[in-house]
């Protein structure tokens, strides 16, 4: 793997009128890597992921993709480095009244400029990797929340993104739909996806994650490979939360 | 009956006035497409100012709404026609009507997107912005289409408010529907040219309330 780094949080900070949430993070994702953060909630993961492109504006601190700072810059700078960090949400958020067809590329025409034929075949294409071409021509309302999320990420994947940011992806989702959500991610990853994934889904860090990263109270307490974080805690803190997850 | 048919339903007077209704059914319409559509313009960036993360520009907009909200068209209507020459202004009757009416109306239509907008969860803006839209494109293409839907039948409602209002504009003598209706009734001393009236006005709204209902019984569904 190449160790070149693809995202970088420098001391990020996030506050809330008197509440810290985020006390100078800092993390480094390289290239192709997969990093699965865990946590119990309020220990501010979702907030460290959504100040990755600003849904969240950091109090202090730099974000860097692929060797831009997106906390420098105007708007327009902004909304132009958003397309390279796409954005998987827990509650999937498609646009209710276009077919999943147009959910895909509508960005893709109006922020990259791309003419509808070339937006309809990236569509496609990134429909058919997610397992949804056969529903180009329905509404989000007609599917199950697996298919709706696989259609989320075919909408962020149609950008060609550097990374990928998955904000609980799954926890919305009945049981037996989550696999499906999980493959596709997992097929991702050997694609050489730069992803960061917050979640409860252990098995699934296990078995893709090359880093597992532990938050607790706006601190990194922990991280590791997921053997040594799940087979070998260090932090006491760690051994707790695991222990009650897998309660 | 006879003296009921002949005073309201004299289908010889109705035919002999019936050029001037007209002529006055079109003013009423060109009122009622100004109003119309610069109040649905307006309304919106009022409503944007509403919910703007400004404070000046939020204070501006809820000013104004709650001010035109509160007068009365008649009384502003009056004061833009017959107040505002001792200033010096002087304005055309139609522009007198098409101001007064803007500025009741498109507070109105602002309360109404007001809402619309409110209606629209906060994860679409979140997603539109996260895949680099910008936020007039998410607005445009993303939240505004779902708003409108949301509250399509307070637009209509508040359509046909405006085009019963224009028949105030007759108080100051500017000749739309009903102040045409009014001189062929002094001229001929019978009312049918106003049951005449009221009946284009029948017409013109009936299909707009049904319209109403049905699309607030869909939405309810």
């Amino acid at each position: 793997m190449a160790n070149r780094p693809m995202l970088e949080i420098v001391s990020l900070e996030k506050r809330f009128g008197p509440n810290t949430i985020l006390k100078k993070i800092d993390l480094k994702v390289a290239e192709g890597e997969l990093v699965f953060v865990i946590g119990p909630s309020g220990s501010g993961k979702s907030t460290m992921l959504r100040c990755c492109n600003r849904l969240e504006e950091p109090t202090s601190g730099d974000i860097i993709v692929d060797g831009r700072n997106i906390m420098a810059g105007t708007r327009r700078d902004l909304d132009r480095m958003r397309l390279q960090i796409g954005m998987v949400f827990q509650g999937f958020h498609l646009y209710p009244h276009m077919t999943v067809l147009k959910n895909v590329t509508l960005a893709q025409r109006k922020a990259l400029k791309r003419t509808k034929a070339e937006a309809d075949a990236r569509a496609i294409d990134m429909l058919e990797q997610v397992g949804m071409a056969h529903k180009a021509d329905a509404y989000p309302g007609e599917l199950s929340g697996g298919q709706q999320q696989r259609v989320a990420i075919a909408r962020s994947l149609a950008l060609d993104p550097k990374v990928m940011l998955f904000d609980e992806p799954t926890s919305a989702l009945d049981p037996e739909l989550v696999g499906s959500v999980l493959k596709v991610m997992k097929d991702l990853k050997s694609k050489g996806m730069t992803m960061v994934v917050v979640s409860h889904e252990m098995g699934f860090a296990r078995e893709t994650a090359d880093r597992v990263v532990f938050m607790d109270g706006g601190v990194v307490v922990e991280q590791g490979t997921p053997d040594e974080i799940f087979g070998a805690p260090k932090a006491e803190r760690t051994r707790a939360f695991l222990s009650r997850v897998s309660g | 009956m006879d003296i009921f048919i002949d005073q309201f339903f004299n289908i010889e007077i109705m035919r002999k006035s019936l050029p001037l209704l007209l002529t006055g059914l079109w003013m009423t319409l060109q009122l009622c497409s100004a109003v119309i559509l610069l109040g649905l313009i307006g309304g919106l960036f009022v409503a944007l100012g509403n919910m703007s993360e400004r404070r000046w520009l939020r204070f501006i907009s809820i000013a104004y709404t709650d001010l035109f909200r509160a007068l009365p068209p008649l009384v502003l209507l009056i004061f833009i026609y017959a107040g505002l020459p001792f200033a010096g202004i002087n304005i055309s009757p139609f522009a007198a009507v098409v101001i007064a009416f803007l500025l009741n109306n498109s507070s109105y239509y602002a309360e109404v997107y007001r809402a619309g907008l409110i209606s629209v969860a906060k994860g679409q803006w979140e997603a539109a912005q996260s895949t680099g839209l910008s936020p007039t494109q998410t607005l445009i293409h993303v939240v505004l289409p779902q708003a409108m839907r949301n509250v399509l039948p307070d637009l209509l409602s508040n359509t046909v408010e405006v085009v019963k209002l224009t028949s105030l504009a007759s108080v100051i003598s500017l000749s739309e529907l009903l102040y045409n209706a009014g001189m062929a009734r002094s001229v001929t001393y019978n009312a049918s040219p106003l049951v005449l009236a009221a009946l284009f006005y029948l017409v013109l709204l009936w299909p707009l309330v049904r319209l109403v209902s049905h699309f607030q019984r869909r939405l309810a569904a």
